[in-house]
């Protein structure tokens, strides 16, 4: 079914591209104001980034990005729609306007930067590829992978970093390839490959799948610099600064220590200039953004600062207690630094 | 004919004259399928520049950087685009070949078996196509690879037929020839055994029709087919030495390795289109009317030859046009590869290669006009075959 699938939005993307009119800057945000809510490709189940619940509702860190969006947009976090992509579609849907935000742990890279008329607004989450073994194979680290079969998923950074990690140490592997990070799984498990190479994070995310996570290891060798972050089509720079500032927002909270808790409270008395400035208690700066003048105050009332989004998803209060490491705050060791609202 | 009523055209009624009527319809139609075409192609090309897209083919000359599960040709993660595409579409062509082999050799067998006077075998014969022919192909795939070659040991427990041929969850290992010495002798004394066998062959057959004694071409040619080669190898020396697999860190390595995904794909494609070609067989064979098999009777045939020779000739004639639709159908079924992880030429080229790249519309039409290549193809061959069977009328 995958392959139809994949076929078919192919297909319909180039249909899409040769019937569509022109597009122009700036139609994202009005075709998205005119139905009423905002269309997010995600990832087709990974724990922690998106998955549905046991009652069928999205949770995730990528799935609270879009909610985030829309919450800013529309006040109101449940505005939104979510399709499913494995990592084969996921581009073309983006490209033929099937989504309006990809938040689908994926790759910023160059040339999906730019040879694919795609942007990258920010990173949600700064990962790096990873291995994960069973631990009946005695493997300590990844330079013992030698001639082993390596299950990957389809269509991503992931083959190529494989790749390139073998070549430079001189190493022969088998590549398994599969649609589906959840096949990986399985075929991990049934013994059809040695070695699951993937994000650190997913990894941590796969392990709980399994049946017996304790008897797998996640090796510690980080092969990769993985920044995973949403991506938007080029070419609207108005939505491009949308999603962008959502999660910019969301980053500058956290380190003005802006909660869910006592966001309304500090928009209406807080006497620091920058967070009123970031709760729109002073100047326009959500009218620059096209947005209303509390979005930032109904964003993080509804989804959260970056830290509280975080630790919800992946961190302190899920199942897998990942810690914050390179995504802690600028200010706390960590990579997340966002530019100041002025 | 002209209308009298009318009288001679003017040149006011050029419309009514259907000539000139036809033309200007024609020219019409078009050229309103070459602005259709124009404008697609145009706004296509204008869309993909303004959304910053890269379109073009020279994205096959970059490399690919990936690596895949089996290539019949070689391969490497530094070749190109292009070579991906050679290596799934060489994985595509193996799997169809393979396929439409073993689905004409079950589908015979099952056709003419469902016409077995034996009540056994024609009950068995019906019961394997209606089950196979009504179960979707893609869970016939999933149930050979899921549940059966998923139920494989691991490599360390593997099944082992003597030190040479392994069986586990990996694949099928065999151990492969590499030349020797004697390869090129080994290779010449074969191609002339088989000229051989076919002299041998024409030869009796003129000698059958001149004096109507047969003479035992069967056993001549297996015995020219083995014995010139091997009196050939003793002479010149062993014409192969044989890598066999071992079991040395986490796999096999040596040898020949068959993969449990082409495995799965092949079995589940040729039994599935099996059941199709069983009904075209059988379908066939009862067009051919009773008195046909009654007069060869009568000629004093025996069962054998009489199908041999008078039924299916003339059952051929009905099968061949159904049975190239069903030759069509695997090849595109084949396509199903990508949801084991087969790498074929839409899974690696069309999904893969695709991804990579970004490059929808190139790869997209590229592997269309593929598929429409391999199935032209197999459909001019099998029109040239089906006329050269065709019934001539004297």
């Amino acid at each position: 079914m995958k392959n139809v699938k994949t076929t078919l939005a192919s297909v319909v993307a180039v249909a899409a591209l040769g019937l569509s009119a022109q597009a122009s800057a700036g139609t994202t945000l009005d075709a998205v104001t005119k139905k009423g809510f905002v269309q997010c490709g995600v990832s087709d189940g990974l724990p922690g980034f998106s998955y549905t619940d046991s009652r069928g509702a999205y949770r995730g860190i990528d799935v609270d990005v879009c909610r985030g969006v829309a919450a800013a947009l529309f006040g109101d976090a449940n505005k939104v729609r979510f399709t499913p992509l494995t990592a084969k579609e996921r581009f073309t849907a983006l490209q033929s306007g099937e989504v309006d935000i990809l938040s689908r742990n994926t790759t910023w890279t160059s040339s999906r930067d730019s040879g694919m008329g795609l942007n990258f607004t920010g990173v949600t989450y700064y990962d790096g590829q990873g291995f994960l073994v069973s631990k009946k194979l005695g493997v300590k680290s990844a330079k013992e992978l030698d001639g082993a079969a390596v299950c990957i998923q389809a269509g991503t950074t992931t083959e190529l970093n494989l790749s390139d990690y073998f070549r430079a140490n001189g190493m022969k592997y088998t590549p398994i390839t599969y649609d589906k990070s959840d096949e990986t799984v399985k075929a991990l498990e049934a013994g059809r490959c040695d070695v699951l190479t993937s994000d650190q994070s997913q990894l941590y995310a796969q392990r709980i799948k399994l049946a017996n996570p304790d008897g797998y290891v996640v090796l510690p060798e980080v092969i990769s610099k993985e920044p995973l972050g949403p991506v938007v089509r080029q070419g609207d720079d108005e939505w491009f600064n949308i999603v962008r500032w959502t999660l910019f927002a969301q980053v500058n909270a956290e380190e003005l220590g802006v909660t869910s808790a006592n966001v309304e409270e500090l928009a209406k008395n807080s006497k620091n200039p920058d967070v009123r400035r970031l709760l729109g208690a002073e100047g326009e700066y959500g009218k620059d953004l096209r947005m209303p003048k509390d979005w930032a105050v109904k964003l993080i009332k509804q989804i959260g600062n970056y830290g509280e989004m975080f630790e919800r998803n992946v961190g302190k209060g899920s199942e897998l207690k990942i810690e914050r490491g390179l995504n802690a705050l600028w200010n706390n060791g960590g990579l997340q630094y966002a530019p100041p609202v002025r | 004919m002209q209308n009298p009523a009318n009288g001679p055209s003017t040149r006011g009624s050029m419309m009514t004259d259907p000539k000139v009527r036809a033309w200007v319809f024609q020219v019409l139609a078009i050229t309103t399928v070459l602005a259709v075409g124009w404008y697609l192609f145009h706004n296509t090309q204008s869309n993909l520049a303004q959304r910053g897209i890269t379109s073009g083919f020279a994205f096959l000359n970059n490399s690919a950087g990936f690596g895949i599960l089996q290539s019949l040709i070689d391969y490497t993660e530094s070749d190109t685009y292009g070579r991906v595409f050679v290596v799934g579409l060489l994985n595509t062509l193996l799997v169809s070949v393979l396929g439409i082999f073993i689905a004409t050799l079950i589908g015979f067998i099952v056709g003419i078996a469902r016409l077995s006077p034996n009540w056994l075998i024609s009950r068995l014969a019906a019961v394997y196509i209606e089950i196979f022919r009504n179960i979707p192909p893609l869970l016939q795939i999933f149930f050979w690879y899921f549940a059966v070659l998923r139920a494989m040991p691991p490599p360390r427990d593997s099944h082992a037929l003597g030190e040479a041929f392994f069986l586990n969850i990996r694949g099928l290992y065999l151990p492969s020839p590499t030349p020797d010495d004697g390869f090129w002798a080994f290779v010449v004394a074969l191609a002339l055994a088989i000229a051989g066998c076919v002299a041998l062959a024409r030869w009796s057959r003129a000698h059958h029709e001149a004096t109507g004694r047969r003479f035992p071409v069967l056993p001549g040619s297996i015995a020219l087919l083995l014995g010139l080669p091997a009196l050939v190898a003793l002479v010149a020396g062993s014409p192969f030495h044989w890598s066999v697999p071992e079991l040395t860190g986490f796999n096999f390595r040596g040898g020949w390795v068959v993969i449990p995904e082409l495995v799965a794909l092949t079995l589940a494609l040729s039994i599935y289109t099996a059941a199709f070609i069983a009904e075209i067989v059988r379908s066939g064979i009862q067009a051919v009317s009773h008195g046909q098999t009654e007069a060869a009777r009568s000629l004093g045939l025996r069962p054998g030859p009489i199908l041999r020779l008078v039924i299916i000739p003339q059952a051929m004639r009905v099968i061949i046009p159904p049975l190239t639709s069903q030759y069509l159908n695997l090849v595109k079924n084949s396509s199903l590869a990508a949801a084991i992880g087969y790498p074929d030429l839409v899974s690696v080229f069309a999904g893969t290669v695709l991804n990579q790249t970004g490059q929808a519309i190139e790869t997209i039409a590229i592997t269309m006009s593929v598929y429409l290549a391999i199935s032209l193809s197999i459909s001019l061959l099998m029109n040239w075959y089906n006329k050269r069977i065709a019934l001539v009328e004297r």
